[in-house]
């Protein structure tokens, strides 16, 4: 209580002096009514501002006092150099707020653990080995058959949780029947139990909602869909929606903050495990499986365990493979099992954007350090005209302590007003961020909460810019010596060093982040001019479904109608789009031999659709309508030199499992999945093509290509969703994109990189030039008189100029050197996120080394031409 | 050499003490309250009773408050509170045997 009330005091410093001065007052008065001599009292008491401080020190707390007393001072400081400490503040507070943007996206997906009663408990599976494609990876899918017999197995030391991964997906709600689109996860009974989560309304699913295939017809929906899509309505429990052909019915809402395991995804409905179509299958990779340790158990002997189970599960299964190579079934049985902490959840977005992200905060924190450089020179710049004030007030008797905390106290609001506009420019600017890295289909979603984590990072970066930049001026200003400084300094040209070496250390930063940039900016440009193999331009990919399968022929015979919409030009039918992200493999031989390692990549296309992709035929023929059965296929270049050594394959033969195929035709390369790889061996077959042991195929989901007349396809995007309906009446468009669009995905987190790294290029290059300029401008200030004196005595501008940059641009020479080096070391580490670009190509070096000579010789011109024109009669009369 | 009338350090238990005997004095009768019941031996500086006096009152030893008093003239007068009280029983014991100390010393050696 008392150090409250004492902090208190602090703020009520004048009533507190006006309390001690009347009480002195009633002591005099009561002197005199004694009898006693004034003057007398009054000597006994000595000076009336010593006592009132005594009295302070007694009532407050001195050095609460004496941090609100510099705190006014330093805000009149700042006051007094208006144009300074804007530029200050506006540079730090750009600085400030790309860092803590930077540091909530990162947050977000890389760092915050997700809100659940023991997310430190919380691991994540995965299996790593050579995969079937011969190179090393890691995978974390698994099929639920080999999850219930894990589970089983190691239900003492742990509890295992399978969790889907989240697809976005069409449902129609029966209140109204309109089509919309949620996210949805499939999850285990246990895991709202394992996870401590409790239901806002209705209750969360448990095992005995998870015991059978196609039993549970269940829902739980988040708290975040709760209140978006329904408002927060209690009635929500029992209301039924449509997926697919069965009807959910939601039996609860789950706890407010908990958005599902995949950062980047706000997951809007769970459903049981049970419900998902490949339950059963052991084959079908759909979930992720999360283990919760229980206290004590140790993680290797787990890990063992649950890699013997795994391992002999897969052995159990591959006894059915064919056509696999052996040293490829080697591999696959050989995998490792790897458990990782996941305290943070488990998401795409996470795994594609690790490097990218920590190139990010590599490069923010370049630029605020470049901002820091810039406040410290300012700073300094201001000590210097502060050097005789510092003196004297060593002389009266200041400690060094009270000057280092003066000076600081400066800094502190330099920082603390930065961050503070910093922070609303992140505020602004960090959602921003992440509806670019975003397709504009799926829209990730990232919590950005602003909330203590975000607050502590604030002002530990607050804390840590003012002593960066502050603490140096601070020990320089303590460490005067009065009776030189009084004099004129001992060493006049000590501050001018400290500048330029700070000079130095800005353009070696900013070489470095120019440098990196144009990295960056290379890279996006390399790979937005690839060729793809195919003209995306007027494409339109019609994802569309049918809850019950049809027959190919009624497929194509809605393809067709399509043809007959105004502003078609041609429509045809594939499995999956070119670069849409589905891809299927399969090993095959070539007469009779044993399957080859290398995996051949299968698309369905309809008569018509290589010719509406305007992938050109370089041999042989198109499909035709009669062209039925399993024998047919085309291929492309790369199939052709895979596994014909080159020569024309049209004409020959493959096996695929039992089937015996022909290659009809040849075609030129084409991107199946990524524009980043080599061309895949590519195989085109039939759409309608069945194995040769099976009955004819139903299908259930197929892709539109649609080729528009018009400039813009999505024009006709409304036009052909209700056409499709039209044309046979249970068909649903789930999903209309341009084919432009899945090209441009490809490459959205170098476009994200480019962009980002091009900005913190351009705040760079400024912050650098501004803070040159200030130092430039500074030393020729300082050194007019000698400019006069040389003047007068007949130096030439030349000789003048030479003399007022030769330093600065040594150590601007000396910078970019630096920068030259740390940036082909860093590049080193950076080299995944760099797509056909060398750093050491002379053409990456030059740019960023003209840029910053050409800022460099820019800002100093107006100090320049302001050395020349130095009048030196009127310097040397005024001074 | 310390002056004969300088309080060696005991300022806070001579207020204590008077005012737990008369609660309700403002300084200046404090300070001739002292210099009256020492027989004038004591005489407390004028420039430390209020640094004292508000040090104490910081520590909750007493606490003060204005009064307008019959002849117009208003006056900050202090009591003890109970944390004073105990304060006061332990600087009593302190000082007396403190001085016990010294008078062993001064018969024995």
């Amino acid at each position: 209580m008392s150090l409250w009330s004492r902090i208190a005091n602090a703020f009520r410093s004048e009533s507190l002096n006006r309390e001690i001065d009347s009480e002195l007052e009633s002591h005099l008065e009561e002197a005199r009514a004694a009898g006693r001599d004034l003057q007398e009292v009054r000597r006994a008491f000595g000076s009336p501002l010593r006592h009132r401080e005594q009295i302070r020190d007694a009532k407050l707390l001195p050095w609460l006092d004496s941090l609100g007393a510099d705190s006014s001072f330093a805000v009149r400081q700042l006051k007094k150099h208006k144009v300074t400490s804007v530029a200050a503040i506006l540079s730090l507070a750009l600085a400030i707020g790309s860092c803590t943007s930077a540091f909530r996206i990162i947050d977000a997906i890389l760092l915050r653990p997700i809100p659940i009663k023991n997310p430190q408990n919380l691991y994540a599976t995965s299996r790593e080995g050579i995969n079937f494609s011969n190179e090393f990876s890691n995978f974390d899918g698994s099929a639920y058959p080999m999850f219930q017999q894990l589970r089983a197995a190691v239900s003492d030391q742990a509890e295992l949780i399978a969790i889907s991964y989240s697809e976005r997906m069409d449902l129609a709600f029966s209140s109204d029947q309109a089509v919309e689109k949620a996210h949805i996860q499939y999850v285990s009974g246990n895991m709202f139990a394992a996870f401590g989560l409790n239901p806002a309304v209705g209750r969360l699913f448990t095992d005995s909602d998870n015991l059978h295939p196609r039993a549970h017809p269940y829902a739980v929906i988040s708290y975040d869909f709760w209140s978006q899509r329904f408002h927060r309505d209690p009635q929500v429990i029992g209301k039924t929606f449509h997926l697919g052909d069965t009807i959910f019915e939601i039996i609860g809402v789950s706890e407010k903050d908990f958005t599902g395991t995949e950062p980047g995804t706000v997951i809007d409905i769970f459903l049981p495990t049970m419900m998902h179509p490949s339950v059963t299958r052991d084959d079908s990779t759909w979930h992720r499986t999360f283990v919760i340790v229980k206290p004590g158990v140790p993680r290797e002997p787990l890990r063992a365990k649950l890699e013997a189970n795994s391992q002999a599960f897969e052995r159990n299964r591959a006894k059915s493979f064919v056509g696999m190579p052996q040293q490829a079934l080697e591999n696959f049985l050989n995998q490792r099992e790897v458990l990782e902490p996941a305290p943070q959840g488990v998401s795409g977005l996470q795994h594609d954007n690790r490097p990218a992200l920590a190139a990010l905060a590599i490069l923010v924190s370049l630029v605020l350090l470049i901002a820091c450089a810039n406040v410290a020179n300012l700073m300094t710049a201001q000590a210097s005209a502060r050097g005789r004030e510092m003196a004297l007030r060593i002389s009266i008797g200041a400690g060094r302590a009270r000057l280092i905390q003066m000076v600081l106290i400066e800094s502190a609001w330099v920082a603390t007003l930065a961050a503070v506009i910093g922070t609303l420019f992140a505020a602004w600017s960090a959602p921003f961020v992440v509806s670019l890295i975003n397709p504009p289909d799926n829209p990730a979603r990232l919590i950005l909460p602003a909330d203590g984590r975000v607050l502590g990072f604030g002002i530990a970066l607050t804390v840590l810019v003012t002593c960066v930049f502050g603490l140096f001026p601070a020990l320089r200003a303590s460490a005067i010596n009065p009776s030189s400084e009084l004099k004129g300094g001992d060493d006049p040209h000590s501050r001018r060093r400290v500048m330029h070496t700070l000079v130095a250390l800005q353009v070696a930063f900013c070489f470095l982040v120019l440098f990196v940039a144009g990295l960056f900016v290379t890279t996006f440009h390399r790979l937005a001019h690839l060729s793809v193999g195919f003209n995306p331009d007027r494409l339109l990919v019609l994802s569309t479904a049918t809850p019950s399968p049809q027959l190919a022929i009624v497929w194509q015979q809605i393809a067709d109608h399509l043809r007959s919409v105004p502003g078609v030009q041609k429509s045809a039918l594939c499995d999956s789009a070119l670069l849409g992200g589905n891809s299927s493999n399969d090993y095959i031989s070539i007469s009779g031999g044993r399957p080859i390692e290398v995996l051949a990549y299968f698309r369905k296309i309809s008569p018509g659709w290589l010719d509406e992709m305007q992938i050109p035929l370089l041999s042989g023929r198109d499909f035709l309508p009669s062209d039925s059965g399993p024998s047919v296929a085309i291929v492309n270049e790369t199939f052709a030199k895979t596994y014909f050594s080159g020569q024309n394959p049209v004409g020959k033969t493959f096996e695929r499992a039992a089937d015996e195929v022909v290659v009809v035709g040849l075609v030129h390369d084409a991107s199946y999945r990524s524009i980043r790889e080599l061309h895949l061996p590519t195989v085109f077959i039939p759409f309608w093509q069945n194995r040769s042991d099976s009955e004819p195929k139903l299908i259930g989901d197929a892709t539109f290509i649609v080729r528009t007349a018009g400039d813009n396809p999505l024009s006709l995007a409304q036009a052909l969703r209700a056409e499709v309906p039209n044309a046979r009446s249970e068909f649903r468009v789930s999903d209309i994109r341009t084919q432009l669009e899945l090209v441009q995905d490809q490459t959205v987190r170098e476009r994200l990189l480019a962009t980002l790294a091009f900005f913190f290029a351009a705040v760079a290059l400024l912050l650098a030039s501004i803070g040159l300029y200030g130092v430039l401008n500074y030393s020729v200030l300082e050194r007019r008189r000698e400019i006069g004196i040389r003047m007068a005595v007949g130096a030439q501008a030349t000789d003048i100029v030479r003399r007022v940059t030769a330093d600065i641009f040594l150590a601007i020479l000396g910078g970019a050197a630096a920068g030259l080096i740390l940036g082909i070391i860093s590049a080193r580490s950076l080299q995944s996120l760099f797509y056909q670009v060398k750093p050491t190509d002379l053409a990456m070096l030059a740019l960023p080394s003209l840029t910053i000579l050409a800022a460099a010789a820019l800002a100093s011109l107006p100090a320049v031409l302001n050395a020349v024109r130095t009048d030196p009669v009127q310097i040397l009369r005024t001074d | 050499m310390p002056k004969p009338d300088s309080l060696q350090g005991s300022l806070d238990l001579l207020v204590l003490k008077i005012l737990s005997r008369r609660p309700g004095l403002h300084g200046y009768a404090l300070m001739t309250a002292i210099q009256d019941t020492s027989g004038e031996v004591l005489r407390v500086e004028e420039g430390s009773l209020y640094p004292a006096l508000h040090r104490m009152e910081e520590a909750g030893w007493i606490r003060a408050e204005w009064i307008t008093k019959d002849s117009g003239r208003r006056a900050r007068i202090y009591e003890l509170t109970a944390t004073g009280r105990k304060q006061l029983a332990s600087e009593e014991s302190r000082w007396s045997s403190l001085t016990a100390a010294v008078n062993r010393v001064l018969r024995t050696a």
